[in-house]
């Protein structure tokens, strides 16, 4: 196991403290990408969803999570990516933002992962506008890269959009 | 009782009770600077509530008291037990004023000058006599005695009970008291008094404190999420319900069902309250801000009954104040002002709610001097908000707007009242809290008017649910006017004017909205094109239909927020949980207005409805196209026709060698375009229907062909007599007919003479502005007028066209009606008159009364020239002099 090897190099390590966060792993498109365990409130599977017409293309819809009514967002829209093949009806991860409820729709969710915080490393200066500005660091795991959901930013279609 | 009057006995009741325990507390430990803190700001809420209310006896001893607890607060007096004791005397004379309060409505009569002039001593420091307290406390105790007539009179002589512990020291120094000269003269009630405090205290306790209790908003706002959650569980039993027959169910579902509405019912109640209640104040406000300013004000209040919920109703009380203070400082002028300005002397201040589409609006407005553009415009500068650049590119709107900005007053004096500075910054950021919306609109003379909306978060309406290319919506059953099928073959067919479509919905024309195209749902199939369901709304004064594919039925549903990540979609006022437990979303009936192009209310923006209007004869106009005697096309706008007919042509009749047909129980004439028409027996004959308001005639064509919207510009004026001249519509040129021409062949009366002098070259492009309240009158004069070179702007009402002026417009000539609903044509010329862009504009009116008196009324009135309405040669001849006067005169 390397990915938790420190760098030596300070400058390309995002200061962080040394306990270790965990993150709830999901893919999109094959790419890993992992959110803080504590922002997560559920995880669910196929759900009907309501379409929302002309809402912004990155909103999928809006679906019944027990009486609350979840916005959801097609992940591979906002990063820009092919929809999903028609026999993957995606997974759903709830997560609570300012306190509304929005629901992440990825291919596939995986294991909870603990990972140290000072092994964050910054995006490369050369990641996409769309991928840098939604991705709040990368973990190096072995074999994989881990890219860091910020969920704030993924919401914001606007900011999204003029990136 | 007065709800104001319980809400503060409720409330002072509380207050009194916590500080007794308070001040306790404090003699234990005299250096808690929080208990002391706590202290005076439950005594400062008394006085403040007190002075609101107009009980100055209450008032002025809870002044008193809380006076010697600043002094303590700022460390000027140390903490005593006299100091304890003197402010728990005046707290429990408080106690008896109130219950007395409570049980006549009125403040006992009393002054408690004793008790106040001893508190007023120890606040200055001053030490007490040993007996000071003492016998001031009794004197004032006999007077609350003497004023609480039932409690002194009855039964109380005969078993005084112990004292509650925290007046018993009071009651001590009242025994006290008795053998004390100063209190004889009052020693005929002392025998009810020792009893009355107790007495008082239970009958306030009885009466008033127990019929009411605290309830953390939370707590009821939870309650609401249950019962919202239970009406949506009881809609899904409901529907489960439906699809058994027989079930044993049945009866207790029914049973579950009735007291699932009552509870909801209860539930929301306990959370809403009259809007009302946050203009209680609001009318000695304005009393007292009228004596102050020395101006008139008659406040005016409607819709108080409206009810929304009670968290907004907190949170919109300071706000709603604020607007009402600044109206009757800013807006209102002085009464010498108000008669310079031709005004009556008594200021109008506004106030009205209603609900509309989901929101609740309150407008504030006043007839006062309008906001100062120019004053504003060099405060920004002065504040450096905008450079002189940016202010030059506003509109007069865009500028006033800057009053939302923070540390901007426009009054060149800070009055007590208000123009610090802070508040209209505030008021708009109060109000977008809790997701409304302020809109402002003035008029420079004639007054300010705020709008706010404020949506009902919380709420749960009935909904009618349809499909729209399988996906389903919620439409709020508020503004659903009526459904309609509307099918091929059948009555009601959807017509379409180029790609517009509409239904002819018994004596109208209602535009239709496409919820799939609206929505972008992507296209329908062409089966269905033919048929659908048409939800009839009305927003505001604008009904339009919906076009859907199926229409369920209609469920009760939680209005729950949008996500805000979705806020910038108008189409939606909120989503919800249906019974079967999917999202649905819910349709903003304004949204789709403002979408589809409907001004969202009638006068919603003076503005915006008057740059819609301005430059009209490049508007596109709805034109109808035909085929008579011809083949060349022909044209009329749409907007003249009252209806298409198709009738069969044994029914047309000859009475005195003219056709006539009898269509709606009565004769209707019939004319041909031609002289020559020949009524075909064989075969169905189309008719253009027009109508006044009384009569109507039909004009014969051979075959109606197209309703298209085009740019009606007349290009070539012929001389023949039925024709306004020739434009292109549509690619094609098109015989623009005159209406007028054929009206006048079916009855000669109905206008005052034919034929008319066109294509007077010099009249080219000379602005005309055309104000008539009749659309049909509007319609006939603009090709007209147009056809005679004058590029036409049309208003359809007096506010109308000031708000052209004031956006900026000017004009060569106006042509204006007289009777028109609101603002007269002579009360117009007035206003045109006073203003300053327009003073020098000719002015012609048009009326059906032409008589010399009405001539006199109007020049005075400010008209340059006054016309018959139907008198269409003298009104272009009178326009031709006018303008070169007008040009001369320039």
């Amino acid at each position: 196991m390397t990915e938790g090897k420190i760098q030596p190099k300070s400058a390309s390590t995002v200061a962080g403290s040394l306990d270790a966060k965990d993150f709830v792993t999901m893919t999109v498109a094959d790419q890993l990408f992992g959110i803080p365990v504590l922002t997560v409130q559920d995880v669910l599977g196929p759900q009907r969803i309501t379409r929302i017409p002309i809402a912004p293309p990155e909103v999928a819809g809006a679906l019944n999570l027990r009486g609350r009514i979840v916005t959801a967002i097609d992940v591979r829209r906002c990063l820009d990516l092919p929809a999903r093949p028609e026999n993957n009806r995606g997974m759903n991860v709830v997560v609570d933002h300012l306190g509304e409820l929005y629901s992440l729709i990825v291919d596939s969710v995986g294991e909870v992962l603990s990972l140290p915080g000072d092994t964050l490393e910054r995006n490369p200066s050369t990641l996409d506008p769309r991928w840098r500005v939604v991705s709040g660091g990368i973990y190096r795991l072995q074999g994989k890269l881990l890219v860091v959901l910020d969920v704030t930013r993924l919401l914001d279609f606007r900011r999204a959009e003029a990136a | 009782m007065d709800d104001l009057l319980r809400e503060f006995l409720t409330e002072t009741t509380e207050s009194l009770a916590a500080l007794d325990l308070e001040l306790v507390k404090l003699e234990q430990n005299p250096n808690d600077p929080g208990i002391l803190g706590n202290i005076f700001r439950l005594v400062h809420t008394i006085k403040g509530t007190c002075g609101f209310l107009g009980l100055p006896r209450l008032e002025t001893l809870a002044h008193a008291a809380e006076n010697v607890l600043g002094k303590v607060r700022d460390g000027e007096l140390v903490v005593t037990p006299e100091a304890v004791s003197l402010v728990l005397a005046s707290l429990d004379s408080l106690k008896a004023i109130l219950s007395a309060l409570e049980q006549t409505e009125a403040e006992p009569a009393g002054d408690d000058a004793d008790l106040k002039a001893s508190l007023n001593a120890f606040a200055e420091g001053k030490a007490l006599p040993a007996a000071a307290p003492v016998e001031t406390k009794a004197a004032s105790k006999v007077e609350i005695a003497a004023a609480a007539p039932i409690t002194a009179a009855g039964p109380v002589h005969s078993a005084p009970e112990p004292e509650p512990a925290l007046i018993e020291a009071a009651v001590e120094r009242l025994a006290l008291a008795a053998e004390e000269p100063a209190v004889e003269a009052a020693a005929p009630v002392t025998s009810a008094e020792k009893p009355a405090p107790k007495d008082l205290q239970e009958a306030k306790e009885s009466a008033v404190a127990a019929q009411s209790i605290r309830v953390n908003v939370s707590l009821l706002e939870n309650l609401m999420t249950m019962v919202s959650e239970l009406v949506l569980t009881r809609n899904q039993l409901l529907q489960i319900l439906r699809s058994q027959k027989d079930s044993e169910f049945a009866a207790p579902l029914q049973r579950l069902n009735h007291i699932t509405s009552e509870l909801q019912e209860g539930v929301m109640k306990t959370r809403m309250q009259p809007i009302g209640n946050a203009w209680g104040k609001l009318p000695r406000l304005v009393r007292d801000l009228s004596l102050e300013l020395n101006k008139k004000i008659d406040l005016q209040m409607h819709g108080a009954e409206t009810e929304l919920d009670r968290q907004v109703l907190e949170m919109i009380k300071d706000p709603l104040t604020h607007l009402v203070r600044n109206c009757a400082d800013h807006g209102l002028e002085a009464p010498v002002e108000r008669k310079k300005a031709g005004k009556a002397e008594v200021g109008r201040i506004a106030l009205d709610a209603f609900h509309e589409g989901g929101h609740i609006v309150i407008q504030i407005s006043d007839d006062g001097r309008g906001l100062p553009v120019d004053k504003i415009k060099a405060k920004a500068l002065a504040n450096g908000l905008a450079s002189e650049a940016d202010l030059a590119t506003m509109s007069d709107q865009q500028i006033q707007q800057f009053i939302f900005k923070a540390g901007f007053s426009t009054a060149a004096q800070v009055t007590s009242v208000s123009g610090r500075g802070v508040g209209m910054d505030v008021v708009r950021t109060n109000i977008e809290k809790i997701g409304g919306t302020v809109e402002l609109k003035s008029a420079a003379g004639k007054g300010t008017s705020f709008v706010i909306k404020i949506p009902l978060t919380l709420a749960i309406v009935s909904a009618l649910i349809v499909e729209c290319a399988g996906e389903r919506f919620a439409i709020p059953q508020i503004s659903v006017l009526e459904l309609v099928r509307a099918q091929a073959g059948s009555e009601t067919t959807i017509e379409w004017i180029n790609n517009s479509p509409v239904l002819r919905l018994r004596n109208e024309l209602l535009p239709l909205v496409s919820l799939r195209n609206l929505l972008k749902l992507g296209e329908r199939k062409t089966d269905a094109l033919t048929e659908a369901f048409i939800v009839v709304t009305q927003v505001g004064t604008n009904t339009f239909g919906i076009m859907v594919d199926r229409v369920f039925d209609t469920e009760e549903i939680v209005v729950k927020p949008v996500s805000p990540i979705l806020r910038d979609v108008s189409m939606f006022s909120g989503n919800t949980i249906l019974g079967d437990g999917s999202v649905i979303m819910i349709l903003d009936p304004n949204g789709i207005a403002a979408a589809t192009g409907e001004a969202a209310s009638s006068e919603d923006t003076h503005a915006e409805a008057a740059s819609a209007q301005a430059g009209a004869s490049h508007e596109r106009v709805a034109l109808l196209v035909f085929r008579a005697g011809s083949e060349a096309p022909k044209a009329v706008p749409l907007a003249l026709i009252a209806r298409l007919e198709e009738v069969d042509s044994k029914t047309i009749e000859l009475s005195d060698g003219k056709p006539v047909i009898q269509y709606r129980g009565r004769l209707m004439p019939l004319v041909g375009m031609d002289m020559s028409h020949e009524i075909k027996r064989d075969r169905r004959q189309p008719i253009l229907v027009f109508a006044d308001s009384q009569r109507s005639m039909g004009l014969l064509v051979d075959e109606i062909v197209d309703i298209v919207e085009d740019r009606l510009n007349i290009e070539l004026t012929t001389g023949r007599a039925g024709y306004v001249g020739t434009a292109v519509v549509a690619g094609k040129s098109t015989d623009i007919v005159d209406t007028g021409y054929y009206l006048t062949q079916a009855f000669s009366d109905w206008f005052g003479a034919k034929g008319a002098a066109f294509g007077e070259d010099e009249q080219k492009g000379k602005r005309l502005l055309l104000v008539d309240d009749s659309p049909f009158f509007r319609n006939l004069l603009a090709p007209l007028l147009s056809a005679a070179g004058y590029a036409v702007t049309t208003a359809e009402s007096a506010d109308q066209a000031l708000g052209l002026c004031e956006a900026g417009h000017d004009f060569d000539v106006i042509v204006s009606d007289i009777e028109m609903p609101g603002m007269s044509g002579f009360e117009f010329a007035e206003a045109v008159r006073k203003s300053s862009r327009w003073q020098d504009t000719p002015l012609v009116a048009l009326s059906s009364h032409a008589t010399p008196r009405d001539f006199d009324r109007g020049r005075k009135a400010g008209f340059t020239d006054y016309v018959a309405k139907l008198d269409r040669d003298a009104l272009l001849q009178t326009l031709i002099q006018t303008t070169a006067h007008g040009s001369n005169a320039a």
